[in-house]
């Protein structure tokens, strides 16, 4: 069926069909036909961020807690150049969002016109494709294209440039069902290196899987499948930040996250395992610390949808590219019909060891005083909040670590945090995109003060929309992270690495009509949290901290995963040395 | 050769146990990419190479398939086998990129490229210059009293050695259009 219209109805028609219901946004001169469109319809709701940044952010917020394209809307110039950070975001940890922008009219293309700016050049590097449309005639059929290409493959942030005269001029509308692509990235792995992998399995005396993003984003199956795969071999797992929640962490054989700032025992695993099996991670530098010395003694296995992925940065084994979901069904079923076989002599003693590990209790520490620490606000978060229905942002810094240490998750697309590219200012637009999409949910953005700050602006857009975003900043008056990295690399110089003028928080939540509660005795603790939660409405929670506290375990960068720096009393001074004072 | 004498290819002095894929040797590659002919699509494939910091020795592309709106890319790069299979894997990524093939290891193939030579002279360099270049089986595509410009088809070394022998004779200005290749046989 085809039909005209204006390029501006075609929009919002193609989103409806689409199944979009939210979009983030806000208006300009280049996207008003757009947004005319919007007020003469009730299909899709929008949301009116007070920043376009934000609106990125809230619509990755969305995708990370639905699984679903997040959508957001800007205009050209300004507009544009402001979505980059999320952009880039969303490319990082391949979230799914589309942004349409809207460019100065194709006529005036190119001549410095006011508010134009290059927006598919500049975001090329950003995005998993882009597009720019000079005919309303391609314009459906382009977005579909966009929604087709974020979500098939691993997926990424795609953008859709409309000039001003396409959306005025009228043109005939593609159905999404009429759109033909080419892109259909691999989903089913080759059965070979399936059982290869399988083979390595039944003999492995020191197997161990590491799981990422991947698994998220392979969907709910994706979660269930590594759920059965772990309890039937009873092999120990671990995960990145990124993939937290598709093992829940109250499960037997869950070890933590591992990497940087991972538990001991994940880590020390990694590093003694004989099989290493990757799902849907990536290898990041993260989670690797020194590559010369990462997991010197095993065979590596790795599944994944991108065959960039494989042996970017670590030589592996086995790759297997597809589907994590696809793939880990016909491993189970190689497996099953191979005879459900495992060495369960040597992974019984795997667990002893690990267990030896275990008990070190990496992530102890005593809250004593009347100063809260920050490990005892998440513990007390965590037991607090652990039964509701609980969807995580996070900013980042040590706060975004310490939630990763403290927090646990049970399903997938609860835990949404800046993995890749470390935004600070993510996390409190993300919550909006998630309150959005979860309206009962109970959601907390885990911050520090400093990244909060970044994107406060959306305070505003919490209110507007009555979205109940509990904002719980760990204010230690300091950029915690940086600061310890002073404290461990540059002999406690602390170059402007505190903040000197904070706002009152709680001023600043009344000052937008919200809600503010200020605690800093561990003994009113308990009671704040529940107030911050039962509260009907946007909460700025300020929980001030012992300023000086360090986020650890640590693998200091330059060092391997045995080589860790453990918790209390861990001695600081000169912990990097030599060229890992030259990494991130 | 390194202090460590290390012999080329070599991968004993590697924390893993690397495969001889996965050796540390630099080579060259010639890689074929077919695109869709879309706006932007050849600043991608550069965006790509300069973004990660791969190297480009020859870059040529047009269309090839005008109904198809199809494009060949023709990229000699070098790096490590590790990089090699990166930048490949890297290109198949992008998604207006229908095929990546790459000429070194896919079988036997042939390279040509095209040259233009301006060199100028009288007397006796300008007769050599004619007699050099009927060696070369190159064409003159123009001439004045004190000056050719050579035409030369053939493969990169063929074209170095050409320019060479001119240098002397006058040459003033070269032009060449990057490595085409294809794969021999069917």
């Amino acid at each position: 069926m085809t039909k005209a219209m204006t390029g501006a109805k075609m929009v919002v028609q193609a989103l409806v069909d689409q199944g979009v219901d939210v979009v983030f946004g806000y208006p300009g001169g280049a996207v008003l036909p757009i947004y005319d469109e919007i007020f003469q319809q009730n299909h899709i709701q929008h949301v009116l961020v007070r920043h376009e940044q934000g609106a990125v952010h809230a619509a990755e917020g969305y995708a990370r807690s639905t699984g679903k394209l997040g959508v957001a809307l800007v205009t050209s110039g300004p507009g544009a150049t402001n979505a980059v950070t999320g952009l880039t975001d969303a490319l990082l940890d391949s979230i799914p969002i589309l942004v349409l922008t809207g460019q100065v009219p194709t006529f005036m293309i190119g001549s410095d016109a006011f508010q134009e700016a290059d927006t598919v050049g500049i975001t090329r590097p950003c995005t998993k494709h882009n597009w720019l449309v000079k005919d309303t005639d391609d314009l459906a059929r382009t977005i579909h294209e966009a929604c087709h290409v974020a979500t098939a493959g691993r997926p990424g942030p795609v953008l859709v440039d409309i000039p001003k005269d396409v959306q005025f001029a009228t043109g005939t509308y593609t159905t999404k069902k009429a759109r033909k692509s080419r892109y259909s990235p691999q989903v089913k792995g080759d059965i070979t290196s399936i059982t290869e992998l399988v083979k390595a399995m039944e003999t492995a005396k020191r197997p161990l899987f590491y799981t990422g993003g991947g698994v998220v984003n392979s969907g709910d199956a994706a979660s269930q499948l590594l759920r059965e795969l772990v309890g039937a071999t009873n092999f120990p797992i671990t995960s990145t930040l990124m993939g937290l929640g598709c093992y829940p962490a109250s499960g037997d054989n869950w070890l933590g996250m591992l990497g940087m700032h991972g538990l001991y025992e994940a880590n020390m695993a990694m590093h003694d395992c004989d099989l290493m099996i990757n799902i849907g991670a990536r290898f990041d530098d993260r989670i690797t610390g020194v590559i010369e010395k990462f997991s010197p003694h095993s065979k590596k296995a790795h599944i994944d949808i991108d065959p960039s992925s494989i042996n970017k940065v670590i030589h592996v084994d086995i790759p297997i590219v597809g589907d994590i979901a696809h793939v880990l069904e016909d491993l189970l079923k190689v497996w099953k019909s191979r005879g459900r076989k495992t060495n369960a002599e040597g992974v019984s003693n795997w667990w002893d060891q690990i267990n030896t590990w275990r008990s070190i209790d990496c992530l102890k520490f005593t809250q004593t005083g009347k100063i809260i620490k920050p490990q005892y606000a998440l513990s007390r978060l965590e037991e607090l909040t652990k039964k509701h229905d609980r969807y995580i942002t996070t900013e980042v810094g040590q706060h975004q670590m310490w939630a990763a240490q403290y927090l646990g998750f049970e399903n997938p697309n609860r835990w949404m945090t800046s993995g890749g590219l470390g935004t600070m200012g993510y996390g409190f637009p993300a919550s909006i995109g998630v309150q959005m999409a979860h309206r009962e949910g109970l959601v907390i953005n885990v911050a520090g003060e400093a990244s909060w700050l970044m994107n406060m602006q959306e305070m505003g857009t919490a209110m507007q929309y009555k979205l109940p975003v509990k904002q719980f900043i760990l204010n230690n008056e300091r950029l915690g992270m940086v600061r310890q990295w002073q404290e461990l690399l540059h002999g406690e110089r602390y170059s402007s690495s505190w903040s000197e003028s904070l706002p009152d928080f709680v001023k600043l939540a009344e000052a937008f009509g919200a809600k503010g509660i200020i605690c800093s005795d561990p003994d009113d603790l308990d009671d704040a949290i529940m107030e911050m939660i039962t509260y009907d409405g946007p909460v700025i929670f300020d929980c001030l901290v012992e300023k000086h506290e360090n986020c650890f375990p640590m693998i200091p960068s330059g060092k391997a995963h045995n080589d860790m720096i453990l918790g209390e009393n861990a001695d600081t001074a000169n912990a990097i040395v030599g060229a890992g004072g030259a990494l991130v | 050769m390194s202090a460590l004498n290390i012999k080329k290819g070599s991968t004993s002095h590697s924390a893993y146990n690397l495969k001889a894929a996965y050796e540390d040797t630099v080579e060259r590659h010639t890689l074929a990419i077919l695109v869709e002919n879309e706006p932007g699509t050849l600043a991608r494939v550069i965006g790509l190479f300069a973004g990660r910091g791969y190297n480009i020795e020859s870059l040529t592309v047009a269309e090839t398939d005008h109904h198809g709106h199809q494009s060949r890319i023709t990229i000699v790069t070098s790096g490590t086998p590790q990089v090699i299979e990166q930048i490949k894997a890297q290109l198949g990524r992008i998604v207006p990129v229908y095929k990546v093939n790459d000429l070194t290891v896919e079988g036997p193939s042939v390279e040509r490229e095209l040259a233009l030579f301006k060199v100028a002279g009288k007397g006796d360099a300008r007769i050599e210059a004619v007699r050099l270049a009927d060696i070369f089986r190159a064409n003159v595509v123009d001439s004045t009293l004190e000056s050719f410009v050579f035409e030369v088809v053939g493969t990169s070394e063929k074209i170095d050695a050409f320019g060479e022998l001119m240098r002397p004779l006058g040459l003033t200005e070269v032009v060449r259009t990057g490595i085409a290749a294809l794969s021999r046989g069917t």
